[in-house]
């Protein structure tokens, strides 16, 4: 094995090893806990910028090599041997699939297949030419976007690992209480902690060095139970008030909106096997094997582009996008840098991440089937707007960051709409740069603030209120200028940072996309610069009222600069915050020709160039990769949009900052009836709470319960029982509302009855067994029925 | 041959009626270790002896014990007067038959049963690949391309069974603290 | 020569008859009996297909290997579960052991 394939496999060997010996050994020791999570995190991060820095090399030395083949580091092991490798030679039913699946892996992957097919006959007594490649491989690739994935996740990760000891208290008196925040002192489940953090980076750079889907999933799967585990790691928490949605309430929230999308996902990874003959991405995205798709799947083209918008379920889950964002404000009760790990490095880039590795299928989707693409600009432009609206309207410093991540990821999933590739990954690099300072920096600054509510003994008031903050810019000097810098990033402060330059880039591709004539460009254009105006302006707003003025609370009076475990990384995720975006300055800016170059667009590009440009060849995208015309209207819109928001910012926070006490402007402004719409989310939780949540419990408790428990497994049995009970309630309820009518007490009744009646459902597994069984007969049989064709009379 | 194996099959099959439906819980674990022993023949059929060693080894050697083990340490309560079988026995049966006869309809829909059309008989392989089949196994699970990572994973699959089984069964933790 | 297909039957009536042996018996220890039995059935299908395959290839035969490792591990475990529970309870019925619903 060449070396690079061996460190490329390696990578996320690091973490995964690290929480394996944190738990199963150092559980007990704090220090060589997280020092084991630092070394794993770590050699991933030298391991990962050895594989990435080798690629950009490479592409510097010889772009048009990388162009042809993009896929730089490739290695794979035959996993599972599927279909009919060990074949019969009269052929049977599955040799078409096996042959089908040969003909899809064809294409420039099939020297390597049939490198490693050659090996393989050295065991196999009968080698069979034409059937190789019908084991499926497990694998990891490296193309240039891989390679700049690959430079961003362990670094950030690295740094939230950095920021988690000091966030913990690392050294601090040792904390009493399990499951809750022990403010100022040790976190008692220290160890715990880094396991599950190491797990989680470990997953994200399984995620990110896949080469085929499943391996992605399983990656996808693993953050998702990770971040189940981290919301709600002070799973002992609660509020008082009934509208904060406690830790443990948040991880079961979040693990189940994501669930919904990702059984999408796996529904749409079978279709794309189905179709395609293997997961492997750059098996399948060779222009025969699209060929050979549209004419396997049923619906041609438009079957691609069903498959492409199931996979993209799964984004919009993971990734926050209307209609299930609900589940990313809520996790912000995790730990600090759960957040950071989860809004910025790891899990909701992953879904950016997936739609940008099945770029491919979505440009075919795009060409074939418009409204595909429609549909994904339209949610990622409506998720962008949305979210920064509500954004404007949160008092929480975290939850105004949730809902900023929300809107920026909605740029890059409208950028994808829109066909722009480049412009999503850039956007997606920076973000996780500027994001992730802005999550640690609030943690910063919560900390402060939880050390000044410790300082006047207050556990009544909210520590990440920024109604309560105020004048920290003297108190906790580094925090204030990672954040202003983090910020100015966020809102696109023109030329300097990095975010300029990504939504610069977003805003040029949709407004060419319109200039050649789709309205749809148009549309996100002007919902994102809509979109870009409010987050430069609300991000002033939340620097102003967290750091300007006179301190509005004895809290912030006695808050204070956190410890050097917090604010190192702060200052190192600032320089990136702002130099990512130099490298990816457009060639032409200002009509500029061979001053600058922009070797991100090129080298990511690079991952596409060939095959894109065969396809577009068959017409079967829109476009090839280019490189745009220099306009001037969407840089115009970007300054106006950016400097507006921040003066707007500054004039009504800033200049005049807040005095304690004294209500938002907003509000007056807004109206209370749109401030109120805006800061309660767009009502999005009630609204989900009528419509699916309330049903489904009615349904598992009526329908479910009472037919499929009662009825049908206990059936007559337990119907004498039944009624007794049913007419002793009857008659119970009957005396009693004689003395109380009140409307309330029915329902209680009801319930208490319906709590009664399930102590019915058996809880024998052998029941349980007897009707899986009978299910899967009745499954079985109906399946047959259907192959026989003996229901066709029925079912047409 | 075929009167060889229609003998094995009836012991084993008639010896798995008798675990499943023998009231002495101890006579079923030894009829088990028979109906084992028969799948040990049908392995010897299908030439194939180290499978049928490896049988006769870990399920009749180990498994069964293991259960005849069980059945003494949780003997106590075996009472032969009670009914082998719980209230659901006439499901059960049925599930059960419904779903041979369902498999059935499936297996005649692909094979057929008669032992002299030359459709049912799929070409018997090369006597070298049968002689070298141990060899090849063996190479198979320390070949990295091959299964040297599921057997590997099954080691350690053991190894926590091992640990997993006495932790569980180990008296409360209480006790040892007396 | 024995057909394919009589193997296959023989397997077929082997695990349905450990399927009635799950569902039906009172004890459970005489579950976990039928579960083995059950096992052994898909390792005669696996050794079936071998012998008849692509004999030169050991799938089969590794795939009946790892079932058998599955089994032991299996028995073992759920044996222990058995006598813990034994010992918590003082029965190894199974239709009494539903204190998880509650």
């Amino acid at each position: 094995m060449e070396l690079l394939e061996l460190l490329t496999w390696l990578i996320p060997v690091g973490p995964l090893a690290a929480f394996a010996v944190i738990l199963l050994l150092t559980a007990k020791n704090r220090t060589l806990s997280f020092i084991l999570a630092w070394a794993g995190i770590f050699i991933a991060l030298v391991l990962s910028w050895i594989v990435s820095f080798n690629v950009f090399g490479d592409f510097l030395a010889d772009g048009h090599a990388v162009a042809e083949e993009p896929v730089r580091v490739h290695s794979s092991v035959a996993w599972l041997p599927i279909g009919d490798y060990y074949g019969d030679p009269q052929g049977s039913a599955f040799a078409a699939a096996g042959d089908e699946a040969h003909g899809a892996e064809a294409g420039d992957h099939g020297a390597e297949e049939e490198g490693h097919h050659g090996e393989e006959a050295g065991h196999a007594v009968v080698p069979d030419e034409t059937k190789s490649g019908t084991w499926f491989r497990m694998g990891v690739a490296v193309d240039p976007l891989t390679a700049v994935m690959l430079f961003m996740v362990p670094f950030a990760v690295f740094m939230i690992f950095i920021y988690s000891v000091g966030y913990h208290n690392f050294g601090a008196q040792p904390g009493k209480f399990l499951g809750i925040p022990n403010h100022g002192m040790e976190e008692p489940m220290f160890s715990r902690f880094f396991a599950l953090m190491s797990l989680f980076g470990g997953a994200m750079l399984t995620l990110v060095v896949a080469d085929n889907l499943l391996l992605l999933f399983v990656g996808w799967e693993i953050m998702g139970f990770c971040s189940y585990a981290l919301i709600g790691f002070w799973y002992a928490r609660d509020y008082d008030s009934p509208k904060r949605l406690s830790p443990r309430r948040a991880a079961v929230k979040a693990f189940m909106t994501t669930r919904i999308a990702d059984v999408i996902m796996l529904l749409g990874i079978v279709f794309f096997y189905r179709t395609f003959g293997t997961l492997n991405f750059s098996a399948a995205f060779t222009p025969e094997s699209f060929q050979n798709a549209i004419q396997a799947t049923a619906f041609g083209a438009v079957g691609l582009g069903l498959m492409a918008m199931m996979l993209f379920s799964g984004a919009v889950g993971k990734s926050a996008q209307f209609p299930l964002h609900v589940w990313l404000p809520d996790a912000m009760e995790g730990p600090t840098p759960v957040s950071a790990v989860i809004h910025a490095a790891a899990m909701v880039s992953a879904g950016v991440y997936l739609l940008l590795r099945i770029f491919p299928l979505i440009a075919v989707a795009l060409e074939a089937a418009p409204g595909f693409g429609w549909t994904i600009a339209f949610i990622g432009a409506f998720t962008a707007l949305m979210s920064a609206t509500i954004a404007v309207a949160q008092y929480d410093v975290k939850g105004v960051l949730a809902y900023s991540t929300i809107s920026q990821l909605g740029f890059m999933v409208a950028a994808i709409g829109v066909g722009a590739y480049i412009a999503a990954a850039f956007h997606l690099i920076t973000h996780a740069f500027f994001k992730a300072l802005l999550f640690l920096c609030s943690g910063s600054v919560i900390h402060g603030m939880e050390h000044g509510a410790e300082h006047v003994h207050d556990h009544h008031s909210d520590p990440q209120d920024m109604r309560l903050m105020g004048g920290l810019k003297d108190k906790m000097p580094i925090t204030f200028w990672a954040f202003l810098i983090g910020g100015m990033a966020l809102s696109g402060f023109p030329i300097v940072t990095a975010g300029f330059w990504s939504k610069d880039e977003i805003f040029a591709d949709a407004w060419y996309n319109f200039l050649e004539g789709s309205p749809v460009g148009l549309f996100v254009f002007i919902m994102l610069a809509l979109s870009a105006f409010l987050t430069a302006f609300y991000t002033t707003r939340q620097l102003a009222l967290t750091f300007a003025g006179k301190p509005r609370s004895p809290l912030a009076e006695h808050a204070h600069e956190s410890n050097s475990y917090m604010t190192t990384p702060l200052v190192l995720l600032s320089i990136f915050a702002v130099a990512a975006g130099w490298f990816g300055i457009p060639d032409n800016f200002l009509g500029t020709d061979g001053i600058f170059y922009n070797y991100f667009h090129h080298f990511v590009g690079a991952t596409l160039e060939e095959s894109f440009h065969v396809l577009y060849e068959l017409h079967l995208i829109p476009h090839e990769i280019f490189t745009l015309p220099f306009m001037i209207v969407p840089l115009v819109t970007s300054l106006v949009v950016a400097l507006g928001g921040i003066y707007l910012g500054w004039v009504m926070y800033a200049r005049k900052p807040l005095e304690e006490g004294q209500p938002d402007p907003m509000i007056g402004i807004l109206t209370p009836a749109l401030h109120n719409f805006l800061h309660n989310k767009w009502y999005w939780d009630e609204l989900y709470q009528a419509v699916f949540v309330r049903p489904a419990v009615f349904f598992s408790e009526v329908i479910a319960y009472e037919l499929v428990d009662r009825t049908l497994i206990d059936g007559i049995l337990h119907l004498v029982a039944r009624t007794i009970f049913g007419v002793g309630g009857y008659v119970r309820r009957f005396e009693l509302a004689v003395f109380n009518d009140g409307i309330d007490w029915v329902k209680d009744r009801f319930l208490d009855l319906s709590r009664e009646f399930r102590t019915f459902q058996s809880g024998k597994i052998q029941e349980y067994a007897l009707l899986s069984v009978l299910i899967a007969f009745v499954f079985t049989a109906f399946i047959m029925l259907v192959n026989a064709g003996i229901l066709n009379g029925i079912l047409n | 041959m075929q009167v060889i194996f229609i003998l094995i099959s009836a012991i084993t099959l008639v010896s798995g009626i008798m675990v499943v439906t023998n009231r002495n819980l101890f006579h079923a674990a030894l009829y088990m270790m028979l109906s084992f022993l028969g799948v040990a023949g049908l392995y010897v059929l299908l030439e194939n002896g180290f499978l049928a060693a490896t049988q006769l080894l870990v399920y009749i050697g180990a498994i069964s014990i293991l259960v005849i083990f069980a059945i003494m340490m949780t003997r106590r309560l075996m009472q032969t007067t009670e009914s082998p079988f719980n209230s659901q026995w006439v499901w059960g049966g049925a599930a059960s038959l419904l779903l041979f006869g369902l498999i059935l309809v499936i297996l005649l829909q692909v094979f057929t049963l008669d032992p002299n059309s030359t459709a049912a008989i799929l070409p018997p392989a090369a006597e070298e690949a049968i002689r070298d089949s141990v060899n090849t196994l063996g190479v198979s699970f320390v070949d990295a391309e091959q299964y040297v990572l599921p057997f590997e994973l099954a080691s350690v699959l053991l190894l926590i069974a091992l640990v997993g089984s006495i932790i569980i069964a180990r008296p409360d933790v209480e006790d040892d603290q007396a | 020569m024995i057909p394919l297909s009589w193997y296959l039957l023989v397997a077929a009536a082997l695990f349905c008859i450990g399927l009635y042996g799950i569902l039906a018996r009172r004890n459970a220890v005489a579950m976990l009996m039928a579960v083995e039995l059950a096992l052994n059935a898909v390792n005669i299908n696996l050794v079936a297909f071998w012998r008849y395959g692509n004999p030169s290839q050991p799938v089969g035969v590794a795939w009946a290997i790892f079932v058998l490792t599955v089994a032991a591990a299996e028995a073992a475990v759920g044996l222990a579960l058995i006598i813990s529970i034994y010992r918590q309870r003082d029965s190894v019925i199974a239709e009494e052991l539903d204190i998880l619903k509650y």
